[in-house]
């Protein structure tokens, strides 16, 4: 009797509750495997609608996002009155989910509770021959970590089977950074990217065309040319790839972030990678006179603003449709920091990419005070909204 | 057999003479226990005993019993030496170590007594090599003073369990806690690293547990460093056999089959780092 007594009060105190069992904890674990290509650290957040996992780069440039939905899990119990999110070192969580390959014949349950009050995540194994694995992993509180993008806005939207992507992507060396895609109205092309200063006739060009008869789905606004990083993505690639679910591409013209999507009825994955912004023929690009002591968005970074950040962008901004809920406000504030950015580079900056502009908690426009926005000139301190909202 | 060439007068002269179809049966066993360079050879007349010391905390012994030689003559009640197992083991596998069924390297490990280096005659394939390896004065192992009477808890394990725990080890942690308990967690293995605690538990009525008599509850903590290289003795044994004494002390028998199937023995013993006693 005593023993019961004590486990109801632990489950007060727990934050979030949630059972993965049978393929779904291989599911997990390779979910925070493709998160850790990103990151460093597993932001953490459970809702009720699901439990998201996500993901940013150190210069704010890649974002990737899991949202498990409640019907991932054998039992899921979240907070519904309280927001909570936290962070922790990704290898900490990788670490125990270490042999992939065996997760499936092995683990039986996998239970995920957060302990406020301890500030403890502790993930438990129930593995077979009755053999209990439990892991009790500190966490820090954090804000919010959101990018801001609209998929629906996209002009333009692919879908294809990991397969053909996997495949694709074998062509290009692993060590390569960024990769161009190119559409037309019935092709793609996929080059590896190469520095305009470097030496044309030491370097190795890859291009591969693909017609829009090999995807799934090909709707192709106008045509564009966006560079982006590969090796984030090469996450996604794998999660895919073993999950069996088609990928599905939006973006839009340089500049705009892309988005990659990996959906079922219980997951939903999304990584949001900024692309270069620069003319559709990066070729004829050249702008020598660009100083190379430009300010990297990292100079306004530090753990407690994550929240908020300024795209680097001058010419090609986000429109509106990017920030469905923001008033116009925000936007001409981007422009008066940029104009600030400008005056400091000669040029356009080319060779950098975009950071993705986040938002913590973007508020609904009834909740927001225009005074708020107004005084985010350069950084927002921590937002005191509570409403996330996820454009997707 | 190639290496019978030798002539009467040159196996008179032996102390000891082992011989070995399959050295692997013996280089095997030798690497699970291989944490130092130095290794401690006594030889009686019911066998090889093989002693690595580490800090004067943990020792670590092979048994290698007469039968399991295919030759195996002794002219001295105890014969002891001291060599270096790293060069004896590159020496054992000096063939390389093919996984051709059939092609093994066949042994015979001859020693003349105090002072005369230990002669290893290895044959592969028609081939003949001579090893002498320099012999130095045996030291006295340390003696545990770990006997069955005095041991409070103790469990057999089906080792692949514990193999996947063993790699699985964080070690960020300094040391590893051993709790055994009559009752939960019943059998704890829990490291204390960077990014928090972890917990392995084996309950008594597992299929993988063989054996469960503990009879009071303990948790002792031990150096990592020193215990992680066990995991070469697991790794190669089917069972084994987890035993804590009044002191703390912890005793782990492995239980290996070489590759013709027969039994040898690996032990370890490693004194406590400090000892936690539970309420």
């Amino acid at each position: 009797m005593q023993t019961l007594f004590r486990n109801n009060i632990v489950d007060k105190q727990n934050i979030m509750d949630c059972v993965a069992t049978g393929g779904n904890v291989k599911v997990l674990a390779k979910a925070i495997h493709s998160l850790s290509r990103i990151g460093e650290e597993l932001y953490m957040e459970p809702m009720e609608d699901g439990l998201a996992l996500r993901s940013v780069n150190s210069s704010r440039s890649a974002f990737a996002c899991f949202l498990l939905s409640p019907l991932f899990f054998q039992r899921y119990q979240a907070p519904s009155d309280q927001s909570f999110r936290c962070k922790m070192p990704i290898k900490s969580v990788q670490a125990v989910f270490k042999s992939l390959t065996s997760l499936d014949r092995s683990v039986e349950k996998c239970r995920i509770q957060l302990n406020s009050e301890k500030s403890r995540l502790t993930i438990t194994l129930h593995c077979k021959h009755g053999l209990l694995k439990t892991h009790n992993l500190s966490y820090q509180d954090c804000e919010g970590l959101q990018a801001v993008f609209d998929k629906e806005s996209c002009a333009n939207v692919l879908q294809a089977q990991p397969r053909l992507m996997v495949d694709t992507v074998l062509h290009f060396p692993p060590s390569l950074e960024e990769v161009n895609l190119s559409v037309s109205s019935d092709r793609v092309w996929l080059r590896n990217h190469v520095e305009d200063d470097t030496d044309s006739s030491r370097a190795m060009m890859t291009e591969l065309c693909l017609s829009s008869e090999e995807f799934d789905h090909f709707a192709v606004g106008s045509q564009t040319s966006i560079t982006f990083c590969l090796k984030e993505l090469r996450g996604l690639l794998a999660f895919a790839e073993s999950s069996g679910l088609p990928i599905s591409m939006y973006f839009d013209e340089p500049g705009s972030p892309v988005i990659l999507s990996v959906t079922d009825s219980v997951l939903e994955a999304n990584f949001v990678l900024a692309t270069l912004s620069e003319d559709s023929h990066p070729k004829n690009h050249v702008n020598t006179k660009r100083p190379d002591t430009e300010q990297p968005p990292d100079d306004f970074m530090s753990d407690d603003m994550d929240s908020f950040l300024i795209a680097m962008e001058t010419s090609e901004l986000p429109g509106p449709s990017h920030v469905p809920t923001s008033p116009p406000r925000p936007t001409s504030n981007r422009k008066h920091s940029f104009s600030e950015e400008e005056a400091l580079a000669e040029g356009p900056p080319n060779k950098k990419f975009c950071s993705l502009f986040f938002g913590s908690v973007l508020p609904t426009p009834s909740q927001l005070p225009n005074q708020t926005m107004q005084s985010q000139e350069v950084l927002a301190s921590d937002s005191e909204d509570e409403n996330q909202t996820e454009t997707s | 057999m190639p290496l019978s060439t030798q002539s009467q007068a040159d196996i008179d002269q032996y102390i000891l003479i082992a011989s070995l179809d399959n050295a692997r049966n013996l280089s095997n066993i030798l690497k699970a226990i291989s944490l130092r360079d130095h290794a401690i050879f006594n030889a009686t007349q019911n066998g090889l005993k093989v002693t690595v010391e580490d800090s004067k905390c943990l020792q670590a012994n092979a048994f290698i019993q007469a039968d399991i030689f295919q030759e195996y003559i002794i002219k001295e009640d105890a014969v002891g030496f001291q060599v270096n197992l790293t060069v004896l083991l590159d020496c054992l596998t000096i063939f390389g170590g093919s996984t051709v069924p059939g092609v093994c390297t066949a042994l015979r490990m001859c020693y003349n007594g105090y002072g005369y280096p230990l002669t290893l005659f290895l044959e592969e394939g028609g081939v003949v090599t001579v090893c002498k390896i320099n012999t130095q004065e045996p030291e006295e192992p340390i003696d545990f003073d770990f006997c069955s009477t005095n041991v409070t808890n103790k469990v057999i394990l089906q080792s692949d369990s514990l193999k996947e725990a063993f790699s699985e080890l964080d070690m960020t942690s300094e040391v590893l806690q051993i709790t055994m308990s009559p009752s939960h967690p019943y059998f704890r293995l829990s490291t204390f690293g960077n990014s928090g605690n972890a917990h392995y538990d084996y309950p008594k009525d597992s299929d993988m547990m063989e054996l469960f008599q503990c009879t009071k509850i303990q948790t002792n903590r031990y150096k990592m460093s020193l215990l992680k290289p066990s995991t070469k003795a697991l790794a190669l044994s089917c069972k084994v056999s987890v035993r804590t004494d009044s002191r703390g002390f912890l005793s782990l028998q492995y239980l290996v089959r070489n590759d013709d199937g027969q039994i040898c023995f690996v032990e370890y013993y490693c004194c406590p780092d400090e000892e936690v006693e539970e309420e």
